[in-house]
């Protein structure tokens, strides 16, 4: 119980006094929180449920693109003002500008669950790798038709429209984006601790078998999916709003960075736990822009290799390790193991 | 976004043109997959690094067409090179992921491919490159139809590389052990076969086609350190649609995506080239699920 007082206590003080020691860091505290919803929705999938997802990023996009259209559209005609992008400036109101972002958002949120749905309907029949390479090639292929869709902007891409008033909102999107990390993770906590889990674990541990049992599979996967979408939807509409500039490849569907950092985050801190992905995602984070601007353009180079090593020689991440390491910490009970080896030592003890 | 399909109507011979292109091609796909299909079969690891070995053997083609030699001579030299780099592969990586679960493999595969292509990213430059190969254009039906040389010594050399690699599965004593062990490892172990040579020697191999694969790609087409990742998909589309085994299967996916994917290109535009390939890939992947539900009705 302390131990849990501590660990929140100390997690809300680094969320709320980080940025007002540094305030020049503030769009790095940001990120950093989307990143610990990167790795909590992934491991929904990827962790509880044992569907590795390489496309979740596909409804940051998703979720990016749709907040950015309702919140122009509800105003203004949207080709015409991806059309004119960055030439024309259109006005908005203060009052204006929250309430479409408001509506954006939700708008983001709700159409990134129902694409999960919809895709779900497709890609849950496949098992394993199938089902990795398959959202790969949605999440490749949304970028590649956002590219060419010219309504919102094509390859192009689309600004958005300014931050009211004097301040650039920075703090504005931090407040945000850490609500948004501390509701996932209370979601997620709730979600765990309930029988959703139990079934989404027995999906994991052997599909058929949970089936043979009477759990719906097809239904919980597709509610785990359109969950971990509902987060990422609105995170996508909030980071859009704050780098000011969406752009189909490299900032709506990163495949290769944001994709890739959620799966290896979530491992490095241990997937299938709480607390993994947020460990290994504050640890990331902060090794990547410590070392990024160092590495001189072999930080890809690095990128890759950690994956290797991570998944090769590191596959239960530092949670894991720890749960294997001290279980009773973690309330886990181990029975001793008998075998052959163990007796003999145990008589050799004698 | 259609505009060119009325072409296809009013001069026809761009569709020979577009098909011949498109199976010229093809063919070099289907090496390169059928690499992956020995991978997957034998080793059951899904190598998301194959396309990034296919633009390594290019690169290797390019270094010699760059000092005046005549890439065509990469290719034995790249199959070499790129042989004793699958085996390094195999004993530093794969070889720690052979037991392990699916998505190890898959992920696994996927660092390396990120790692070989910003590599090769650093060593050459992200410019589009090609091995020029000197080789002519011959035209056929009163010029309408244009066959550049390159393209059809590459379909030969692909076809024998083809022809060698089947006479080696069937009838050399490593082939055998190979489709052995791609049967049951466990029975291939109790026979007497080392397995763990098998597995090394399959990586090895299929590094070695990819290679080759690449050589050919890269005199006839163009390569670049980030399209490793298309090769890949392409190899998966192929393998997943044909299912590994079926040699003929391959061959017959491998050219259909080539001429597919050259008449999506004419009609939707270059820029739609990679969209292409993943939107084949879904629909495959759609196609066996529909597949599998229909067995599984009949099943039950």
């Amino acid at each position: 119980m302390k131990n849990k007082i501590i660990l929140y206590g100390g997690t809300l003080a680094f969320g709320i006094l980080g940025p007002m020691l540094f305030p020049a860091y503030i769009s790095q505290f940001t990120v950093l929180w989307l990143m610990v919803v990167f790795a909590l929705t992934w491991d929904i999938m990827g962790g509880q449920m044992g569907y590795n997802s390489l496309g979740n990023i596909f409804f940051f996009g998703i979720g990016m693109y749709v907040c950015a259209i309702v919140q122009v559209g509800m105003y203004y005609d949207v080709a015409e003002y991806t059309a004119y992008s960055g030439e024309v400036k259109v006005a908005f109101t203060p009052a204006q500008h929250f309430i479409g972002f408001a509506v954006g958002l939700l708008a983001a949120a709700v159409t990134a669950s129902l694409l999960a749905v919809a895709f779900g309907w497709i890609v849950f029949g496949l098992r394993g790798p199938y089902f990795a390479i398959g959202t790969l090639g949605v999440a490749i292929a949304a970028g590649e038709l956002m590219g060419a869709w010219d309504y919102v902007g094509g390859g192009g891409g689309m600004s958005l429209p300014g931050f009211p008033g004097e301040s650039d909102g920075s703090t504005f999107y931090y407040v945000l984006m850490f609500l948004l990390a501390i509701a996932t993770f209370l979601f997620l906590r709730w979600l765990y601790a309930s029988r959703f889990s139990l079934a989404i674990n027995a999906i994991r541990d052997d599909e058929e078998k949970a089936e043979g049992m009477g759990i719906q599979t097809n239904r919980y996967k597709t509610v785990a999916w359109s969950i971990s979408a509902f987060f990422l939807g609105i995170s996508g509409g909030i980071f859009g709003n704050m780098t000011g500039f969406i752009e189909p490849l490299e900032v709506a569907f990163p495949t290769v960075t944001f994709g890739i950092f959620m799966v290896l985050m979530a491992l490095l801190g241990g997937k299938g736990t709480l607390w993994g992905p947020i460990l290994g995602a504050v640890l990331f984070h902060v090794i990547k822009e410590l070392t990024w601007t160092y590495l001189l353009g072999w930080q890809w180079v690095a990128l890759g290799a950690l994956i290797v090593i991570n998944v090769v020689f590191f596959q239960q991440g530092i949670v894991g390790w720890m749960q294997e390491r001290w279980p009773e910490k973690f309330g886990i009970e181990v029975d001793e193991p008998i075998d052959a080896d163990n007796v003999r030592q145990r008589e050799a003890a004698k | 976004m259609f505009d060119n399909i009325d072409l296809l109507f009013i001069a026809p011979y761009l569709n020979v043109q577009l098909l011949l292109d498109g199976l010229l091609i093809g063919a070099l796909f289907a090496l390169a997959a059928y690499g992956l299909a020995l991978v997957w079969g034998v080793m059951n690891v899904k190598n998301l690094a194959q396309g990034d070995f296919v633009i390594m053997g290019g690169y290797i083609a390019v270094v010699f067409a760059n000092h005046g030699i005549h890439p065509i001579y990469a290719l034995p030299i790249a199959a070499v090179i790129m042989f004793a780099f699958g085996w390094l592969l195999y004993i530093t990586i794969i070889k720690r992921v052979i037991e392990r679960d699916l998505f190890t493999s898959l992920l696994a595969t996927f660092g390396i491919a990120i790692v070989l292509a910003q590599s090769l990213n650093l060593a050459f430059g992200p410019d589009v490159q090609v091995a020029q190969s000197g080789f002519k254009t011959m035209s056929f039906m009163d010029g309408n139809v244009t066959v550049s040389q390159a393209k059809l010594v590459a379909f030969v050399l692909a076809a024998i590389l083809a022809f060698g690699l089947i006479t080696f599965m069937k009838k050399s004593r490593m082939g055998q052990a190979i489709r052995a062990t791609a049967q049951d490892a466990r029975a291939a172990k109790v026979m007497g076969i080392d397995t763990e040579k098998v597995y090394a020697f399959t990586f090895s191999l299929n590094a070695a086609i990819c290679g080759a694969a690449g050589v050919l790609i890269a005199m006839v087409w163009v390569i670049q350190p980030f399209f490793g990742i298309t090769h890949s998909i392409r190899s998966f589309v192929i393998v997943t649609a044909a299912g590994f085994g079926n040699l003929p299967g391959v061959i017959m996916a491998g050219l259909g995506l080539g001429a597919m994917e050259q008449f999506s290109g004419f009609i939707l535009g270059a820029e739609f080239q990679q969209a292409t390939v993943v939107g084949v890939l879904i629909a495959v992947l759609i196609w066996r699920q529909i597949q599998q539900r229909k067995h599984r009705q009949v099943v039950e």
